[in-house]
């Protein structure tokens, strides 16, 4: 089998320590910026080798766009999430998915949260966007990876607020800093078992590939609008 | 934060409010024994579990990120109450 995969990458440094990020993880919903999350649920939980591994399972839905409204059917998208976190190494990575839908679009993200040597914790948000959809899979990813640089900042600024909310004496004074490092959209096909992380520096190509994807996407959206309306408002 | 099972929530927070101070107070300062919340996640489980069959959430497809252990570690734990096997 084949499939197309676009992978996109932020870095986000929150200005608290590692402990006090992973212990607001936990805790970051509800937040004001994540009314879209229904339900959070963790499904199982162990420690192995002195690491903490958890799966979530988590329900989120987003405000009906305007001109999906007439097909859409409002039901929460699932999202799994996965998480590894070593005390001793002071790193924690977490594995999220969407259930279901996975032909349209398939959003993997991999975030990890490590302890940077000024006390802060760097976040390094890698996505991988995959579509199987036929003649239409640049533009899906192409949509996918401007939602997810979208959402980044909201995800962060309602863990900033947690963590804000948790711990009121940060290390710089509660704010942070983002910026998307690279953006890559291979447009080839790839084997599916050899997807490498392949990213080139340059955001820019991918304005003109937004631009010319959003007008191939426009009639295949027309006919699948309300899967894909679903797939297209979930924030992280 | 609610469940995905209405019925749920209570016990949600409760295994949420354990599992916060166990992971802050112990689990971070190096202990690693988890059985204190290990009672009432069990019955936080069998209601998520119920639930999440109920609205006919196929947790199915996930590829199994944990190489080892965790489906083979939950089936011990819950010994002779483990559901038959899927449909499968």
């Amino acid at each position: 089998m084949v499939v197309t995969a676009s992978t996109c990458r932020t870095e986000t440094v929150f200005d608290y320590s590692w402990m006090n990020v992973v212990v607001a993880y936990w805790n970051r919903y509800p937040n004001p910026s994540s009314t879209h999350v229904l339900t959070e649920d963790t499904i199982q939980r162990e420690v192995r080798d002195g690491k903490l591994f958890s799966r979530r399972l988590l329900s989120k839905t987003n405000p009906v766009p305007k001109w999906g409204a007439r097909f859409y059917n409002n039901v929460p998208v699932k999202i799994v999430e996965d998480s590894v976190l070593d005390p001793v190494k002071k790193t924690f990575t977490t594995f999220t998915r969407n259930l279901g839908m996975t032909k349209i679009m398939k959003v993997d993200e991999i975030v990890v949260y490590s302890e940077q040597k000024d006390g802060s914790t760097l976040a390094v948000r890698r996505a991988y966007i995959s579509s199987q959809v036929f003649g239409f899979s640049r533009a899906i990813r192409a949509f996918g990876i401007e939602r997810f640089k979208a959402n980044g900042n909201k995800a962060s600024n309602g863990f900033n607020y947690v963590l804000r909310r948790m711990f009121p004496d940060s290390l710089v004074g509660g704010g942070h800093h983002q910026h998307v490092v690279t953006t890559t959209s291979p447009a080839g096909e790839i084997p599916a078992t050899t997807i490498t992380v392949s990213t080139t520096n340059g955001s820019h190509n991918n304005q003109g590939a937004l631009k010319s994807a959003a007008k191939v996407g426009y009639e295949f959206f027309k006919s699948h609008a309300s899967k894909i309306a679903q797939l297209f408002s979930v924030k992280n | 934060m609610s469940s995905v099972g209405e019925d749920c929530n209570e016990l949600k927070q409760q295994y949420d409010a354990c599992f916060n101070s166990w992971f802050s107070e112990r689990f971070l300062k190096g202990q690693t024994d988890d059985s204190a919340c290990a009672p009432i996640f069990r019955v936080y489980q069998e209601c998520v579990k119920r639930s999440i069959k109920e609205k006919k959430i196929d947790l199915q497809e996930i590829d199994p990120i944990f190489e080892t252990g965790l489906e083979e570690d939950n089936a011990k734990k819950s010994g002779a109450k483990q559901q038959p096997a899927g449909k499968s």
